[in-house]
């Protein structure tokens, strides 16, 4: 696209070489800001992205870091869980594990990596509001890094969760009855759930105006969903209609894959796979998805 | 001298709202341009599309010969936008912003910590720079996104309302750094509600109202423009200032203004005016505490302006 109406001080000026002002036609020095532009070899446009993630990931968990109360609700909350349901429900509730807390446990992972996910949605709905991603815009940074950075930080979250949770079921007598390797799997497993959950909320937080909002719908889709999978019953005991929904969730994909790889529930290929199955395709969805409204947001 | 922006025929609608309805604009390099208006005028939405946070939908612009729209990547690195909309992180330090700024520029950790520490030498940031912003006054927190603006050294940098909400010693101590960076030779676009910020700072102004240039020129060729004088009337008793606009309404062209015991009388002649108007006002005796013949406020003048638009608009 050339000038139509606007002359420029040089004269005719085709689009690859600037005029005006001795303005260099790529960085002023090797020292200088430097843009990502498509003409550049696609292994430095990759460095640079992945570059660009990691600062913005490093930002977002200085911000974890930064919000003691949040950190210590969203570490509280999780455990709570753990001993209310630990404790009231022992022996309340007919599970295939001898112990109520074994077969809990890893429904816990699940649970508390599924609440947490609307957070990916407050982070990025907060950051539009305050202008934050406008100025990220402003920066010849790549696209991609917001929602990379943002996603890798609440993976970090995840994790850290997750072993959390693992720690406080340990000292209240959960055993792994796997092996070590299937135990590293299980929390793997449940962080990548967390991860697939931060995309879709990432498109919630790009299509939802403010944080708040987002936050409430968070809430409102994610806890009957959880309630009404495998996370704290067996599927098996709900009334028919509604253990046909449960078993097609993803959520229940997850905690039985969960449960298998960390108890041995069951052979743990089938319902791992179809786990990850299910994980990919939320992602398949809301990747582009998110992207798309990253790009058309505001 | 070359023109740094170039701004042709600019459109741009939010469904029905029009936003921009074909703007023209030039801001030769190492100048100031100062843009005012209302709000709602189009201002924050002209800056978006040169900034290259949004497309125009019709229309060119380009800047040190960029297209906004086409060459958005070599132009980034090259623009610098600060104010109410591009804002920094409010739980990260002041270093750490404008460190994380110069990361994203690309530039090597070294540098950017370095960059960093002169522009929070430069801006008296000093004091603050490690302490989370969340905490700053509204002033030290304008101070910071200027700075982040220039982390990559820009030679355009756009302003969207850099003073608004400042209190008045906080507003001039940034006035005095803009005028240091224009003396460095960077070209700037300014949007402004304040007429004393645009005559301040601006060496060439443009007006815009609904979306369309309504005047531009420098601050006193637009107190020309709208023309003459005016004939300033204290009175003694607030309680007469009706009477005293009655008494005085066939002097001036336009109903005078007035403000608690002040009335203005815009007039082509001032001294002929300020004469009969005080032979009126003893003729009524009324007690006048001051009258005085002056040039007219930009603040008149752009009431002026934007009045005459709406009353073009409205048939």
């Amino acid at each position: 696209m050339t000038a139509s109406g606007v002359t420029s001080g040089t004269g005719p000026s085709p689009d690859a070489d600037p005029p005006q002002g001795g303005v260099p036609r790529d960085a002023p020095s090797e020292a200088g800001p430097r843009a990502i532009t498509a003409d550049q070899p696609a292994w430095t446009r990759l460095r640079w992205a992945a570059s660009d993630a990691a600062v913005v990931t490093g930002r977002n968990l200085r911000h974890f870091v930064r919000q003691p109360q949040l950190l210590l609700f969203s570490t509280v909350q999780p455990v709570m869980f753990v001993l209310l349901f630990a404790f009231v429900f022992d022996g309340a509730i007919d599970v295939p594990t001898d112990d109520y807390l074994q077969y809990l446990l890893p429904g816990i992972f699940v649970q508390s990596v599924a609440f947490r996910a609307a957070q990916t949605a407050v982070g990025l709905a907060e950051d539009l509001d305050r202008g934050v991603i406008d100025r990220f815009r402003t920066l010849p940074m790549a696209r991609s890094a917001v929602l990379a950075g943002r996603t890798f930080a609440d993976l970090a979250r995840n994790v850290f969760i997750v072993l959390l949770m693992a720690g406080v079921g340990l000292a209240l007598g959960f055993r792994f009855e796997t092996n070590p390797w299937l135990a590293v799997a299980a929390i793997l497993m449940v962080s990548l759930f967390g991860y697939a959950l931060s995309w879709v909320f990432a498109y919630v937080g790009l299509r939802t105006k403010g944080a708040e909002a987002a936050q409430s719908a968070g809430f409102v889709v994610m806890f009957p969903l959880v309630f009404a999978s495998s996370v704290f019953v067996p599927v098996e005991s709900m009334p028919g209609w509604l253990a046909t929904f449960a078993s097609w969730s993803p959520i229940t994909h997850a905690a039985d894959a969960a449960r298998a790889l960390s108890i041995g529930s069951g052979p743990a290929l089938p319902p791992t796979l179809l786990s990850l199955t299910s994980i990919a395709v939320v992602l398949a969805v809301f990747v582009p998805l998110s992207v798309r409204a990253y790009r058309r947001a505001r | 001298m070359p023109h740094a922006v170039e701004v042709a025929g600019l459109r741009k609608a939010y469904g029905s709202t029009v936003a921009l309805d074909g703007v023209d604009l030039t801001v030769a390099a190492g100048s100031v341009l100062g843009l005012l208006g209302p709000n709602g005028a189009g201002k924050t939405t002209l800056v978006r599309i040169l900034t290259t946070l949004l497309s125009p939908d019709a229309g060119q612009a380009r800047i040190l010969g960029l297209d906004v729209a086409g060459d958005a990547e070599r132009l980034r690195p090259r623009l610098g936008l600060a104010g109410q909309h591009a804002s920094v992180d409010e739980l990260l330090t002041a270093r750490e912003n404008l460190r994380m700024v110069g990361r994203l520029y690309h530039l090597p950790r070294r540098t950017a910590a370095r960059r960093a520490d002169e522009l929070i030498e430069r801006f008296d940031l000093g004091d603050a720079a490690d302490r989370p912003v969340k905490g700053f006054s509204g002033g030290m927190r304008r101070r910071l996104d200027l700075a982040a603006s220039l982390v990559n050294e820009p030679p355009v940098l756009f302003l969207d309302e850099p003073t608004t909400g400042l209190d008045p010693r906080s507003r001039l101590g940034l006035w005095e750094i803009i005028e240091r960076l224009v003396e460095d030779g960077t070209t700037l676009l300014l949007t402004t509600q304040y007429l004393e910020e645009a005559d301040r700072l601006a060496d060439r102004i443009v007006v815009i109202d609904h979306g369309q240039v309504i005047a531009e020129g420098t601050g006193d060729a637009l107190k020309e423009r709208v023309g003459g004088q005016v004939v300033d009337v204290r009175v003694a008793d607030l309680a007469e200032v009706e009477h005293a606009r009655s008494v005085l309404s066939s002097l001036a062209h336009e109903t005078p203004t007035s403000e608690g015991a002040l009335l203005s009388l815009p007039t082509d002649d001032g001294v002929g005016t300020l004469v009969r108007a005080a032979q009126k006002l003893e003729a009524a005796e009324i007690a006048v505490t001051d009258l005085a013949v002056r040039r007219p406020s930009l603040d008149e003048v752009f009431l002026t302006l934007t009045a005459r638009d709406d009353q073009d608009a409205a048939p």
